[in-house]
């Protein structure tokens, strides 16, 4: 971890010293999180606390996001290991979780209660309406980056396409998708990337 | 018509573990956030079980988006709606137990191993996928609304202003809620 040669990062100023501490700078930046933790974890771990370099919080995350599960639950606990071990990165991971659930779930509860309002049903349907397209709009914004993918673009194009119908439409069982078109598509990315390699590593990667 | 069917179904242990089980097997699908695996739940909980209906699997997603917290907890809501806090035991931790364990072992191995071809190759080969997962995801969300005119003007406003401006999406969150409530999806 320390005695990669490059890059030369800036050494971060500081470090939070005990789990309490990262439990509570996540707790602090879950809470704050409304409709997604990423771009508030960014400010307070890296503007405000300083612990991390904007370059390492990009590494990390950059990991995170590969590794199956939640990207920022990932995150927390990459970042809670980095500082204080497994300790650390349970402290994080609570710290993350433990005041939000209780919070959605004293709202699952009043919803439970509530439930007979005529308006209610409406309101629930309308916030779900706009849940799909905050969740729409992460896929195009992600979608940009597919420009330098070692796939190439067109491609891409016809895998999120076919994986969106086989699984939105067809309703094929995920594991199935995931494994069989995933498998297809990581075989051909490291082909590819192997290929741009023996090509003395031209201009794209 | 007016009540959603909201709140614990009554689940035996047996069904319990069945939950945890699948819950479990998803974790480690979960490539590019828990929210992917959003359409096979929907098949499970509310295809398969009918522990669920359409309407209440897309509120309980939206609920945990209005929210605080990390978006993962819709899982928790969905385990509530499910089986009560032993669903939510079942539905979180088997979420989160595989795939914190991999990023645990992977924090140590992976941060040496940042530009091997694997994890390189990796990255790049779900990235489609992902982005595939995700817009099933949308088009699961919206089957409760249907595919009419309110339904689909909202989704596009919603689209447009988080690309066009960087307003907070508990505001997007808000105004479904009120357009929801005036009885106009």
């Amino acid at each position: 971890m320390t005695d990669t040669p490059a890059p030369q990062l800036p050494p971060p100023p500081r470090r939070p010293a005990t789990p309490g501490e990262l439990f509570r700078a996540f707790n602090r930046l879950a809470l704050q999180g409304f409709g997604g933790v990423l771009p508030v974890a960014q400010r307070e771990l890296v503007e405000r606390l300083q612990w991390l370099s904007p370059a390492q919080f990009l590494e990390l995350l950059s990991l995170a996001q590969v590794l199956p599960g939640p990207n920022v639950v990932n995150l927390a606990l990459m970042i809670g290991n980095r500082f204080l071990g497994w300790r650390g990165a349970a402290a994080a991971v609570a710290g993350m979780l433990i005041a939000p659930l209780c919070l959605v779930l004293l709202l699952a509860a009043l919803v439970a209660q509530a439930q007979d309002l005529p308006w209610l049903a409406g309101a629930l349907r309308g916030m779900g309406v706009v849940s799909a397209g905050l969740v729409v709009s992460t896929a195009l914004k992600l979608a940009g980056g597919l420009q330098r993918n070692a796939m190439g673009l067109p491609l891409c194009a016809v895998l999120v396409g076919s994986c969106a119908l086989a699984v939105g439409w067809l309703r094929l069982p995920l594991a199935l998708v995931v494994l069989g078109l995933g498998s297809l598509a990581v075989a051909w990315s490291a082909w590819s990337l192997q290929k741009c390699e023996d090509q003395g590593r031209g201009p794209s990667p | 018509m007016n009540s959603l069917g909201w709140g614990p179904a009554a689940l035996d242990a047996a069904q319990l573990g069945q939950l945890f089980l699948h819950f479990l097997m998803l974790s480690l699908l979960a490539v590019g956030g828990a929210i992917t695996t959003a359409p096979e739940m929907q098949r499970f909980i509310v295809g398969q079980q009918g522990w669920l209906s359409d309407a209440q699997f897309t509120a309980s997603v939206a609920l945990a988006q209005a929210a605080p917290g990390p978006n993962v907890l819709f899982v928790a809501v969905i385990g509530y709606n499910v089986g009560g806090l032993w669903g939510v035991l079942a539905t979180l931790v088997g979420t989160l137990l595989p795939s914190t364990t991999l990023a645990l072992l992977a924090a140590r191995w992976g941060e040496q191993h940042r530009d091997a071809l694997f994890v390189r190759a990796f990255s790049a080969g779900m990235a489609p996928l992902t982005i595939g997962l995700l817009l099933a995801t949308g088009a699961i969300l919206l089957q409760p609304a249907g595919w009419q005119l309110g339904a689909v003007l909202l989704v596009t406003t919603t689209v447009a202003l988080m690309h066009l401006t960087r307003i907070n999406p508990v505001w997007l969150i808000a105004l479904g809620a009120a357009v929801g409530a005036a009885g106009g999806v």
